[in-house]
């Protein structure tokens, strides 16, 4: 590999490996803060048990989940500096200031509430100590606003002019950066996939514990409690996301035929226009050739994710590329990203997302409870549902394990589709790193030396991996301890003004490092 | 007064109030090897600073997005010139914020020991290194005509930045200290006194030759003023100390930290990276500053949403204003 595109490729390794990382604890983290803060609300109102071991529970995983997000965090801050250097004086007037708000909106909120949460179970009333997890979700929820209103102004530049002293972009309207539709929508559609990759981890870890405790001889029965009231509350959760999830998805997709018809055309390994547009379920590309060798379609659904009818034409490949070159010089084949990557990734992102849909609503049918059953095969709040198929016929045995089987292997699906969705959604843009505006190659930090940037990778990746594995082995560890159901609610309401006679003050801390 | 000039104060704000909050966080950490002298200790330690260090620390952020908003090329020049230095940085922020977290989560002695001095390490090596790298702002370094940095990681170790690194790691110490002294109780919150009076003085030696050096290299009379109350104030905080007034000691080496790093900024302007190949070629806050629309939009922002931080931020310290004791600690569980 020559030097030149070494030194785009390393930096491109790196932020691509740091960036997927860090977004695996980001969808937890937003949508744990909210599911917790549901739990204790519960909690808060009912006074039941059950919420108070559901909250406390989650609330672990969650944050040993945060701390992970947090620290990530901190480098993507810094990488658009240390890597992209020529990137960062392009873009910095118009990027700068939706990450600056990032932080100073949202992480401080955060991060600040956070702290008031974890350590202030003994110190906060109950109910400032309640709003005090609804803050940290909020805040965890501006912060996903914010940092795609800056990542959508790379997919679509708005709001600016180019400078034509200095040949830099130029902020010329901020409402339009943090209100254009691209932003819009890619905030439903993150947010919503946040969502269904929360409610996938609940119900994953639920089933764990409710098929062990169906089982098991003498189950906990408080556990059972809490953990079937998690799954139902996951099983909801994650079937009204995935249909956020699939409506965002269509919106963004139309709104990418129009902004980025390359991307698209490369999702679906398109390479010449057709009208109506086939939706290729499965392909083997040949990019020299610029043509697919196997290749298995469904006719007109193409044109109708682009346009909303059957028919009418999307541009394929070749004629965007050719239309690219003819607009910014070069050659046609500098402006294909690639392909496989894009169609693969596309696919696989779709794959695994409503596959975990499917597996919500299909849960959310057969453990339904009450009216829609048969009398005799009601089951008890502190005991595992039956799985129902309809009021008075149960699943076999075989189709019982199997299903809790697949509430826990379906767990990381969102996962999985949140990665590939980014890959796909930053790969496809590709050689622009803001589209039409600036290339990747030129957004590389000059004076940054390969051997440096290796470095910097090096050092990364391995930390992230030994951290992956300390994280993994925290979250199984409790994830299947279950809840500590020894654990008693605080027997007072604390007030602000803290203990008033000697014998309290000496009380050791509800919670401590 | 220019955009651009306030929001080179509101950076230099920023760094302050990030040096002042996390300096202490810092200095805590390494007291859990210099002050606690048993695993209850360093917890105690430890919880000093549990509620607040995450708040703190997002003090940085904000000063570095600020200063990608406000000065891109500020930005760039910085964090790509001083790569290798804001790695080593990164890497222990990421270690030391996961060592708070995880410390706990197992009952496994090594597992506890080797937390400890992950959080003890990734304290000291940035105290130091955020020294060192703001000595080489302010001493200006190898900046070209495309205002990139052009120099080897091994000019960044010159004897003044070094020096500065020196400063900032004892001055933290010293005021992590002091923050000891006010948030404990029973005999760590005397011992944490008497080190605090050792440190001090040694901070007394090296900050007044490093801020000596600074006024002598690139000083003027505001950051001379900014010397000698960074001076005072750290006579002032040894006082205190010494008659056991906790609350103006810490007020005073947080004083000594803002003037210290006040002085820094104030011996900057207008450059805000000077550049020792060549003068035209530094970045000041004129080249090297946004566009007034996006300074006036963030000042927007700023004027907005500071004060309400500061607001939501103060009220925490109060919500954990009771002092720990070992007697405080819970046991280990799990």
């Amino acid at each position: 590999m020559d030097l030149a595109v070494a030194h785009e490729t390393i930096s491109r390794w790196q932020f691509g490996i740091t960036t997927v990382y860090h977004f695996l604890f980001v969808p937890l983290t937003i949508s744990l803060a909210s599911i917790v803060a549901g739990l204790q609300t519960a909690w808060v109102r009912t006074g039941k048990e059950k919420y108070f071991h559901a909250t406390k529970f989650w609330g672990r995983l969650f944050l040993i989940n945060i701390a992970m997000g947090v620290v990530t965090g901190i480098v993507q801050e810094f990488q658009f500096g240390m890597n992209w250097s020529d990137y960062s004086r392009f873009v910095g007037d118009v990027f700068g200031a939706p990450l600056a708000m990032e932080a100073l909106i949202a992480f401080f909120f955060e991060s600040t509430f956070i702290g008031l949460w974890i350590f202030g179970w003994d110190r906060l009333p109950k109910k400032l100590h309640l709003a005090c997890i609804w803050l940290v979700a909020i805040g965890t929820a501006l912060s996903a606003y914010f940092i795609l209103a800056a990542n959508s102004w790379m997919q679509h530049p708005v709001g600016y002019r180019i400078d034509p002293a200095t040949g830099k972009a130029q902020l010329t309207d901020i409402v339009r950066v943090l209100t254009q539709n691209t932003a819009l929508v890619q905030v439903f559609h993150t947010l919503t996939a946040a969502f269904l990759t929360g409610g996938a981890f609940v119900v994953g870890i639920a089933s764990y514990h409710l098929w062990r405790a169906k089982r098991g001889k003498q189950p906990d029965r408080r556990k059972t409690a809490a953990m079937r009231t998690s799954l139902r509350v996951g099983l909801a959760i994650a079937a009204v996301a995935g249909l956020g999830v699939a409506i965002s998805g269509d919106t963004l997709g139309k709104v990418m035929f129009e902004q980025q018809p390359m991307k698209m055309a490369a999702a679906e390994a398109l390479w010449d226009t057709q009208a109506p547009a086939p939706f290729s379920v499965f392909a083997v590309g040949d990019v020299s050739e610029g043509r697919n060798s196997v290749e298995l379609e469904v006719p007109g659904i193409l044109s109708f994710l682009a346009h909303s009818d059957f028919s009418s034409s999307v541009p394929g490949i070749n004629d965007t590329a050719a239309a690219e070159a003819a607009q910014h010089g070069g050659q046609p084949d500098d402006y294909i990203p690639d392909i496989f990557v894009t169609y693969w990734g596309f696919r696989l992102m779709i794959g695994f997302g409503m596959t975990s849909f499917a597996a919500a609503l299909i849960g959310l049918w057969t453990t339904r409870r009450r009216f829609w059953l048969a009398p005799e095969h009601r089951t008890a709040e502190d005991e595992p549902p039956k799985l129902m198929l309809t009021r008075k016929r149960e699943m076999s045995v075989f189709f019982t394990r199997w299903s809790w089987r697949i509430g826990i292997l379906t767990m990381g699906f969102p996962l999985l589709a949140n990665s590939f969705g980014w890959i796909f959604t930053e790969m496809g843009r590709q050689p622009w790193v803001v589209f039409g505006l600036m290339r990747t190659s030129d957004a590389v930090s000059p004076n940054v030396t390969v051997g440096t940037q290796v470095v910097g990778l090096a050092t990364l990746t391995a930390l992230y991996a030994v951290l992956a594995v300390i994280e993994v082995g925290l979250l199984a560890k409790y994830a299947a301890a279950g809840p500590d159901t020894d654990e008693q609610p605080p027997a007072k309401d604390p007030t602000l003004r803290g203990p008033s006679d000697d014998e309290d003050a000496d009380q050791p801390l509800a919670f401590a490092y | 007064m220019h955009l651009h000039d306030l929001w080179f104060i509101l950076i230099a704000v920023l760094w302050t109030g990030y040096f002042f909050l996390e300096g202490f966080d810092f200095g805590i950490g390494v007291l859990t090897r210099l002050l606690a002298r048993d695993t209850a200790e360093r917890r105690v330690l430890i919880n000093t600073i549990g509620p607040v260090w995450d708040g703190n620390e997002v003090w940085l952020l904000t000063a570095g997005g600020a200063t990608f908003a406000a000065f891109p090329d500020w930005y760039a020049t910085l964090f790509s010139g001083f790569f290798v230095p804001l790695l080593l940085i990164l890497v222990c922020l990421i270690v030391r914020g996961v060592s708070f977290e995880y410390r706990h989560q197992r009952s496994g002695e090594r597992w506890q020991r080797n937390w400890e001095l992950a959080i003890f390490w990734t304290s000291l090596l940035p105290a130091f290194l955020w020294g060192v790298a703001f000595g080489n702002v302010v001493r200006g370094v190898d900046i070209d005509q495309d205002k990139n940095y052009v120099g080897t990681l091994w000019d960044l170790l010159n004897p003044y930045a070094l020096l500065g690194g020196l400063t900032t790691l004892v001055l933290f110490t010293f005021h992590g200290a002091v923050f000891a002294s006010l948030k404990t109780s029973g005999e760590i919150r005397v011992r944490a006194r008497a080190q605090a009076t050792a440190l001090g003085l040694a901070t007394a030696v090296l900050a007044l030759v490093f801020l000596v050096w600074t006024q002598a290299h690139s000083g003027n009379g505001w950051s001379l003023a900014a010397l000698v109350v960074a001076v005072l104030a750290l006579l002032g905080a040894l006082g205190a100390n010494r008659l056991a007034r906790e609350g103006w000691a810490f007020a005073l080496s947080g004083l000594t930290v803002a003037a210290a790093v006040g002085m820094l900024f104030l011996s900057l302007f207008p450059d805000v990276m000077p550049s020792t190949l060549d003068p035209d070629w530094s970045l000041t806050v004129t080249n090297a500053s946004s566009s007034p629309y996006t300074l006036k939009v963030m000042t927007v922002v700023a004027v907005v949403f500071t004060p309400l931080v500061l607001l939501y931020q103060g009220w925490t310290y109060w919500v954990f204003r009771r002092r720990i004791g070992v007697q405080h600690i819970p046991a280990a569980h799990h």
